[in-house]
């Protein structure tokens, strides 16, 4: 029997079509998932998103202990709400798991994670913290929502009148404000503006029962994947695992080098991988040709060399095939390439991701050159 | 519930055969097959003229979820294949026993029709399928 969350419901009268997903009967999509890709392009769709693992850190040493455990640096966090992204690396830097770590007020913090790797990242988190003082939660009682796209804010303040409601409304993008065990965040994994909000199951079954009645249209599993595809935001599992560190993957930038003294987990590992160079880049590729790339198929170049498609599709808002795929350093200049999709090899080019940004495509305005 | 016509036949592999009056027969993917592969974007046709086994390989046809082989209901020979699913695949999700229609074959004088299913024999196989 599979995990349902507090929404399970709501998504039935809704008409989702519900199936098992890292452990969770969750929706894929409730008719059409390229119907609910453009909504949230072009006005607002309504996820849950309540599978995914929320842990909390407190304790005297919570700063100090994720100081270590991450990537990048929860220093750079000074305001309750706040958020970062990083990575969670082990010690040969290979990706454990992505997340994002909100400060709460009182020096806490809560971290939300990928709901398949909850029992790893649990397990990783204790051992972690042997020598820390701190105290690890996994909260079960808690729904989070995401409201995404370019009328989110308009869609809040009308839906959720209330100082939270407006305060919410205000927020820049990676902030967040807290009230009582609800948080809203502007957050998002769709490349729109939005906001997650982390709140308790009843008040989230009320609040996305509100919104839904506002005309907000539900968006399944389906149109998460092909939206973040568009916006070309990784996926752990896909387009990173322990296997490969952030300078492969392109999440450099979430890699905090400083303060140099900062030793987190994989620092040493990461650190030989930036001075002699990483084998593998991650690239975006637009498809020339007929087709859909799939995650696993080849990229191949004209001096022979490949790479692979880790996440592929199609792209509604461009209407043509896109990927996500692993290539050789050394083919990074490349800027046109093959994938071998079912036996047959089709013309694609290099982008610089994302593919779609706030609603647009961007395809061929900035090929790499 | 999906709808499943009295007035075809079908494969258990999900593809539906209508004979027409010229004695070809036209073949698509049922109601059932286009609900669980969602959105379709893409398909992929057979060669005009290319001589097909039955339960051979026959198109292919890409939802946002994943690509899906479709087989030959019965051997014969391509004949025609539905143009206008290059642009408009979603013709499929639509219509899937009228304008998404997939090809049109000419049948082999042996082609075996007594092996497909009717609409009730059909209807247990999509049954089935929903675990």
């Amino acid at each position: 029997m599979n995990h349902r969350t507090a929404l399970y419901p709501l998504h039935i009268e809704w008409g989702a079509k519900v199936v098992p997903f890292a452990g969770w009967d969750m929706p894929l999509h409730y008719g059409s998932q390229i119907a609910e890709h453009h909504a949230v392009r072009r006005c607002a769709g309504l996820f849950d998103v309540s599978h995914m693992a929320v842990v909390d850190i407190s304790g005297a040493d919570a700063r100090p202990f994720l100081r270590q455990l991450l990537a990048n640096d929860v220093a750079k966090l000074e305001h309750p709400g706040q958020a970062l992204y990083s990575c969670m690396l082990n010690e040969a830097a290979g990706i454990i798991d992505d997340l994002i770590a909100y400060l709460r007020p009182g020096g806490r913090y809560r971290l939300v994670m990928n709901a398949g790797n909850r029992a790893g990242d649990l397990a990783w988190l204790r051992i972690r913290a042997a020598s820390f003082e701190v105290r690890i939660r996994a909260r079960g009682n808690l729904a989070i929502l995401a409201l995404q796209g370019p009328d989110a804010e308009k869609i809040l303040i009308q839906v959720l009148d209330t100082p939270l409601g407006v305060a919410g409304a205000k927020l820049a993008p990676f902030h967040g404000v807290w009230k009582g065990e609800w948080l809203i965040a502007r957050t998002g994994y769709t490349g729109e503006d939005g906001f997650e909000l982390i709140l308790p199951n009843a008040a989230a079954v009320e609040l996305a029962t509100d919104l839904h009645d506002a005309g907000v249209i539900p968006v399944g599993l389906g149109a998460r994947d092909t939206l973040r595809l568009e916006a070309a935001l990784n996926l752990h599992g896909s387009d990173m695992d322990e296997s490969l560190n952030p300078l492969e993957t392109g999440l450099g930038w979430t890699v905090a080098w400083e303060p140099e003294e900062r030793e987190f987990i994989g620092r040493d590992a990461l650190g030989a991988s930036r001075e002699h160079g990483a084998a593998w880049r991650r690239a975006g590729l637009v498809l020339d040709g007929p087709g859909i790339p799939r995650g696993g198929q080849l990229v191949h170049f004209v001096d022979g060399s490949q790479g692979v498609v880790t996440s592929g599709g199609f792209s509604p808002t461009l209407a043509k095939g896109i990927a996500l795929a692993r290539i050789p350093a050394d083919c990074a200049g490349a800027d046109t390439m093959e994938i071998e999709i079912r036996g047959r090899r089709v013309a694609a080019h290099r982008i610089r991701p994302p593919f779609v940004a706030r609603g647009a495509g961007l395809q061929g305005a900035e090929v790499v050159a | 519930m999906s709808e499943i016509p009295g007035d075809l036949k079908y494969a258990k592999t999900h593809e539906w055969v209508r004979r027409e009056d010229d004695g070809r027969v036209t073949i698509g993917i049922t109601d059932h097959a286009q609900e669980e592969l969602g959105d379709l974007v893409y398909v992929e046709q057979p060669e005009l003229d290319r001589e097909l086994a039955a339960a051979e390989d026959m198109a292919v046809v890409e939802s946002v979820k994943a690509a899906s082989d479709l087989y030959s209901p019965v051997t014969g020979r391509v004949v025609e294949v539905n143009e206008a699913l290059a642009d408009t695949p979603e013709l499929i999700n639509s219509d899937p026993y009228g304008e998404g229609w997939i090809l049109r074959l000419q049948p082999a004088a042996d082609a075996d029709f007594d092996a497909l299913l009717d609409s009730e024999g059909y209807a247990a196989v999509a049954a089935a399928g929903d675990d």
